[in-house]
């Protein structure tokens, strides 16, 4: 990865980005943690609290169009950011969101191993474990383990596939549609759609299951 | 401990957006200015009438300067009543705040990719 930042030296995208918005808000927080108005630990404790609640949960609102509408299933599985954009109701994803489908064959589970690139405009704020070292580095070396630690334990001959995110191209799992769902609206089956589903350390509520 | 603190402020600020359980962020940094604007009342730098005034205050300053108002904008108003607060209560001058943010901006600047963001000294230097 290294020599590939090398090679790029000049992109755009090469270096950081934050935000006027996000500089203003560091400056703030930095200033207030050196003066002891704000303590780090406090600060994240409160924002914890709200991890699952930032983003209009428009991840599964997606999956859930997907189920139900085959055209804008393959054309979201064509072009992530083209089809999301089609909806209108997301302000802004990455210029590179790319879906990849969980099949009977198949698992995907999405990890950026540099760093924690993640499209929170579509799941929310990252969980804490998305951003741990433990969790980016063995899902690469041994994604069933990872997987079984979550819960998630795949039969032998499905295929598990890693999506190490990059700087450009940030990934979005869409799960099996579960079954017993037949004629379910996209709102009933959006219900099910679980952030874990999305990041592919978890499946979707099945029906009739208490949430 | 957290939720009741948000309690205390969501019921203080009305205008706060929120669903059945409490307030609603549309990024990761309107979660950090709404934390701020708790530890800062925590710390007893203003109490929430004082901050509701000076949010209502920045609300009809930007409409007024053609802010559409359409709720998008909510924690940029939260921002600027964060700065301006803070400003006002002698924690740190606006002069601070820009010289952190160049820093901040200089920091990312020479951050590959995939590193985390931090701030050193040089930073302030550039």
């Amino acid at each position: 990865m290294s020599q590939d930042h090398d090679d790029h030296h000049h992109h755009d995208h090469d270096h950081s980005e934050l935000s006027e918005t996000e500089l203003r808000v560091r400056a703030l927080e930095t200033i207030l943690t050196e003066k002891g108005y704000v303590e780090p630990a406090a600060l994240d404790a409160i924002i914890q609290a709200y991890e699952t609640k930032i983003g209009p949960h428009n991840g599964a609102r997606v999956v859930a169009k997907a189920w139900s509408d085959p055209a804008f299933k393959t054309a979201l599985l064509e072009d992530g950011s083209k089809a999301i954009g089609s909806l209108g109701h997301v302000s802004r994803v990455g210029d590179h969101l790319v879906v990849v489908e969980n099949t009977p064959e198949r698992h995907n589970m999405v990890v950026c191993t540099l760093c924690s690139c993640y499209p929170w405009e579509m799941l929310g704020l990252p969980p804490v474990w998305y951003k741990a070292a433990p969790y980016r580095s063995r899902a690469v070396k041994d994604p069933r383990g990872v997987l079984a630690d979550f819960g998630v334990a795949l039969p032998k001959d499905i295929e598990i596939r890693v999506w190490d995110s990059t700087a450009e191209t940030r990934f979005l799992v869409l799960p099996m549609r579960p079954a017993g769902t037949e004629g379910w609206s996209e709102e009933q089956l959006a219900e099910l759609v679980t952030r874990d589903s999305m990041i592919g350390t978890g499946f979707p509520k099945t029906p009739g299951a208490p949430s | 401990m957290s939720s009741a603190l948000a309690a205390a402020a969501t019921a203080a600020i009305p205008s706060i957006p929120r669903d059945d359980d409490g307030p609603v962020f549309r990024a990761p940094w309107e979660a950090h200015a709404f934390a701020m604007a708790l530890s800062l009342h925590e710390r007893g730098v203003f109490t929430w009438p004082e901050w509701a005034a000076a949010l209502a205050d920045e609300i009809k300053r930007a409409q007024a300067a053609g802010d559409p108002d359409t709720g998008e904008t909510y924690y940029l108003h939260w921002l600027a009543t964060l700065e301006g607060l803070v400003a006002r209560k002698g924690v740190a001058s606006m002069e601070t705040l820009h010289r952190y943010r160049d820093a901040w901006d200089h920091a990312a600047d020479r951050t590959p990719h995939g590193k985390p963001i931090e701030l050193r000294d040089e930073d302030f230097k550039a």
